[in-house]
């Protein structure tokens, strides 16, 4: 199960891995491009959301309707996301076409029209998205716990925020795109029925005489845990929890996983047991570990009736600190297993593989291999996971609320 | 690939695409159960008994079920639509015989009082959490405008009054009824022996009870109601429409689902360049949706409420001209080859495959292999969807809205 993946840099700094795959008829690749919401101008947020979506609306000799039309005819399932840092281009067809598509995001990224007459039309849609999550609670409170538990700019809306959105211009978007979009720092990861030999020469084609663009910096603002509530006359009380763990790049990231794992990782885990199956407190309730280059996060999520919401957050945050009381071996033989068996599944993915091999590059410069990743996994123990946790107790929350009424988040925790 | 079937004594039905190339194995139970066969007594309670599933036996607690899949490493969960409650796990291929026998416990829970009581509070929980979501809101409220007078149309969450009121007496009842082997069918997809499928099938699932119970599968009327929730602090105005479609049966099936994508596909249909693209609606969505008997055009629009009005005049338009003169060749092999690449990223995983036998299992009664999809997908011509816009011509006759407007 040792790594396959070829990995190649172009000379402008693209790098590009492929990691041919047995047994599929796909292929998939994820391309992480510089110019995610963090590198917006100030008070202009939305601006990497309109590119990414404007970015399609024509390319090369292509318009907008035979752009889309050329790839739809490759099968290709595509989307596109803004990330914090980059720009999210990802696709998977059967895999003699991925080549052909590989060629036209060549012209997507170097060649966009950016049409000026449908700048209206995108910020619209944009606005409207933002306008039906507002609508929908849980869809807020994660952008908006997000904004407050990591330090600036690293908490920026990816979709943008409304109250900006008029201040965005055109040419913002267009500079965004000149100023940020290039290939140094740039990844492409394919995996699937493909091999080096077929995609680095169509990639080299496609991305060689790209310019390289100048690095730009992000200088950390202050953070500090915050309480908040946003009035809503939802149903239900949504609420977020976030405090600080290490990232993926930290050598201590598979024991932070576990402890994460062990309050959420599976049906058997603490919240889900202890708020849900004991107390019948809420039906959704979980834990994830979100990791940035340089900051992590444990953002946690619960929707309860306002009776029951107090209750809730209570529930939660005393499940969350009494971690460093213990942990059965038992929890984390789960964690282990569900880690391995997710391993090898990811195996049946193109569109996983490749999501993998991009993100991995973009976090550690390398890729791993599963088998140092199943050696890391195995060589967790309940005492090398709560040293992390005594290391990094679980304190300092941030919590954001958003329901009919405020919670009390219980003193000497935060 | 190779296909197995076989029928117990006790009449469940057992059925396998095996794939020695794949690295884990997928298995679940489809059983024919689900909001439309609820009386109103006891509306919500195909997914209620969906919760009380993961509650345990005699054997096993509700902790050691959850563990239990857990240690395993499965990616496990269950779901119920108005017609299918299905129970599902994908592991590796070793801890197959586990995954069965947990399956099995799924099925015949002990449904404790005292479970039932703490996990009505989950299910009052689930309706809140939909509730603030508006398209959900619209989806139900649509479906009982289409469906007023028959139980299809009805909420399978049921609602807070219906699940509040329900009993574990008439929970256990209804379990008997439907929980026989000849409502259901057990499926595994990927890397497994037949005969080992066969061993432990018998020994875990052989005394199921048999029988079945029959499901009135006539088209039901429609309703073609108007449905306004007013939600004065909403930003947006969100309106489902529902009009008749072929029935899971239908030989136009496939093609129903070529020309949702060809018309109302979220990128590059019809809809797409009439309303997204120029920034008209937020979301402008035709998806095909088929039930047993029925089966429906599921419009979605999304938009600002002030222009509410004149998209659903576009909306209507735009079917207006498919349905009078068609759609192109081209239109028609785009869908195509984006169809058979979504059918080959899916079925490259065992869970993939899981839910397209199952399905086929129960609606069609039989086996269909990946190339026999793609079969039918690339055979579809003009002249079929123009067949299928004569039988069942786009449209709305049923409408929900949920958003600040009173009234549409």
């Amino acid at each position: 199960m040792s790594s396959t993946a070829t990995i190649h840099t172009l000379d402008n700094g693209l790098t590009v891995i492929v990691e041919p795959m047995r047994d599929v008829r796909s292929a998939a690749f994820s391309f992480l491009v510089p110019g995610g919401s963090v590198h917006e101008p100030q008070g202009r947020n939305g601006t990497a959301a309109i590119l990414s979506e404007l970015i399609l609306r024509g390319a090369g000799s292509l318009d907008s309707r035979q752009l889309t039309a050329t790839l739809d005819n490759l099968g290709l399932q595509r989307s596109e996301s803004v990330g914090v840092k980059h720009l999210g281009f990802s696709g998977a067809t059967v895999a003699d076409r991925l080549p052909q598509a590989l060629a036209v995001y060549g012209d997507i990224l170097r060649k966009p029209h950016l049409p000026a007459d449908q700048f209206d039309a995108v910020r619209e849609g944009l606005e409207m998205t933002l306008r039906a999550m507002q609508d929908e609670p849980r869809q807020q409170l994660m952008v908006e716990l997000r904004r407050r538990c990591f330090p600036a700019p690293w908490g920026t809306p990816t979709y943008g925020q409304l109250e900006q959105l008029p201040d965005i211009s055109s040419s913002d978007v267009v500079d965004h795109y000149r100023q940020l979009v290039r290939p140094n720092g740039a990844i492409l990861g394919v995996a699937g029925g493909v091999e080096p030999d077929e995609i680095l020469p169509v990639v080299e084609e496609a991305f060689g005489g790209w310019e390289e663009g100048s690095e730009t910096e992000l200088v950390d603002g202050e953070y500090t845990p915050v309480i908040e509530h946003i009035a809503h006359d939802s149903t239900q009380t949504h609420i977020g929890i976030a405090y600080e763990a290490v990232p993926y790049r930290h050598e201590d990231y598979y024991t932070a996983w576990a402890s994460v794992g062990v309050l959420s990782g599976g049906m058997s885990a603490r919240l889900f047991t202890e708020v849900r199956e004991r107390r019948g407190l809420c039906y959704s309730i979980s834990a994830v570990l979100n990791s940035l280059p340089y900051h992590a996060r444990v953002l946690a999520y619960a929707g309860t009736t306002a009776e029951r919401a107090q209750e809730t957050l209570d529930v939660t945050l005393a499940e969350m600190q009494r971690l460093a009381e213990g942990i059965e071996p038992g929890e984390l033989e789960r964690c282990q297993a569900r880690a391995k068996s997710a391993l090898i599944m990811e195996q049946e993915s193109t569109i996983s593989r490749a999501g993998s091999v991009a993100r991995d590059w973009f976090h550690l410069g390398r890729v791993t291999t599963l088998d140092e990743v199943r050696g890391k996994i195995e060589s967790l123990t309940v005492d090398t996971v709560l040293e992390y946790i005594h290391a990094h107790p679980a304190r300092d929350f941030t919590v954001v609320t958003i329901g009919p009424e405020p919670l009390e988040v219980s003193g000497g925790i935060s | 690939m190779e296909f197995h079937e076989t029928t117990l004594e006790n009449g469940l039905t057992v059925i396998a695409e095996l794939n020695q190339a794949a690295q884990s194995v997928a298995t679940g139970v489809f059983v024919r159960t689900g909001s439309r066969d609820e009386t109103e007594d006891v509306s919500g309670v195909s997914h209620f008994l969906e919760h009380m599933a993961f509650k345990g036996n005699d054997v096993y607690t509700a902790d050691d079920v959850n563990r239990i899949f857990d240690e395993l490493g499965a990616n496990y969960n269950a779901s119920t639509s108005e017609e299918v409650t299905q129970f599902y796990a994908a592991i590796l291929p070793e801890y197959l015989p586990n995954a069965i026998e947990m399956l099995s416990t799924l099925l015949y829970p002990s449904l404790r009082q005292d479970d039932f009581e703490m996990e009505k509070n989950v299910i009052l929980e689930e309706i809140g959490m939909y509730d603030d979501q508006p398209t959900f809101t619209a989806y139900e409220q649509a479906m009982q405008a289409h469906f007023p007078t028959h139980p299809l149309g009805w909420k399978i969450l049921g609602t807070s009054d219906s699940v509040s009121a329900l009993t574990a007496e008439s929970m256990r009842q209804y379990h008997a009824d439907h929980y026989r082997t000849g409502n259901m069918v057990l499926v595994v997809a990927g890397r497994a022996d037949w005969d080992d499928v066969c061993r432990l099938v018998e020994e875990h699932c052989g005394s199921f009870p048999g029988g079945r119970i029959q499901r009135d599968t006539s088209a039901p009327p429609v309703g073609g109601q108007t449905q306004v929730i007013e939600r004065p602090s909403s930003l947006q105005q969100h309106v489902m429409q529902l009009a008749p479609a072929p029935a899971a049966d239908h030989r136009l099936r496939y093609a129903a689902e070529l020309l949702g994508v060809i018309v109302g596909d979220h990128s590059s249909s019809r809809l797409y360049w009439e309303l997204v693209d120029p920034g008209h609606a937020e979301s402008a969505d035709l998806a095909y949706n088929d039930y047993d008997g029925t089966g429906t055009w599921l419009t979605y629009l999304g938009c600002r409420p002030e222009t509410v009005g004149e998209n659903l005049e576009r909306i209507h338009s735009v079917y207006d001209q498919v349905n009078r003169e068609g759609i192109s060749p081209t239109e028609l092999e785009q869908a195509q080859n984006r169809i058979a690449s979504a059918i080959v990223l899916r079925s490259e995983r065992p869970m993939g495959r899981l839910g397209a036998l199952g399905i086929n299992w129960v609606y069609l009664g039989q086996y269909r292999s990946v190339q026999d999809d793609l079969d039918t997908v690339a055979g579809i011509t003009v002249d079929d969807i123009g067949q299928l816009l004569a039988e069942y011509p786009l449209d709305a006759v049923s409408t929900a809205t949920v958003g600040p407007l009173s009234s549409l």
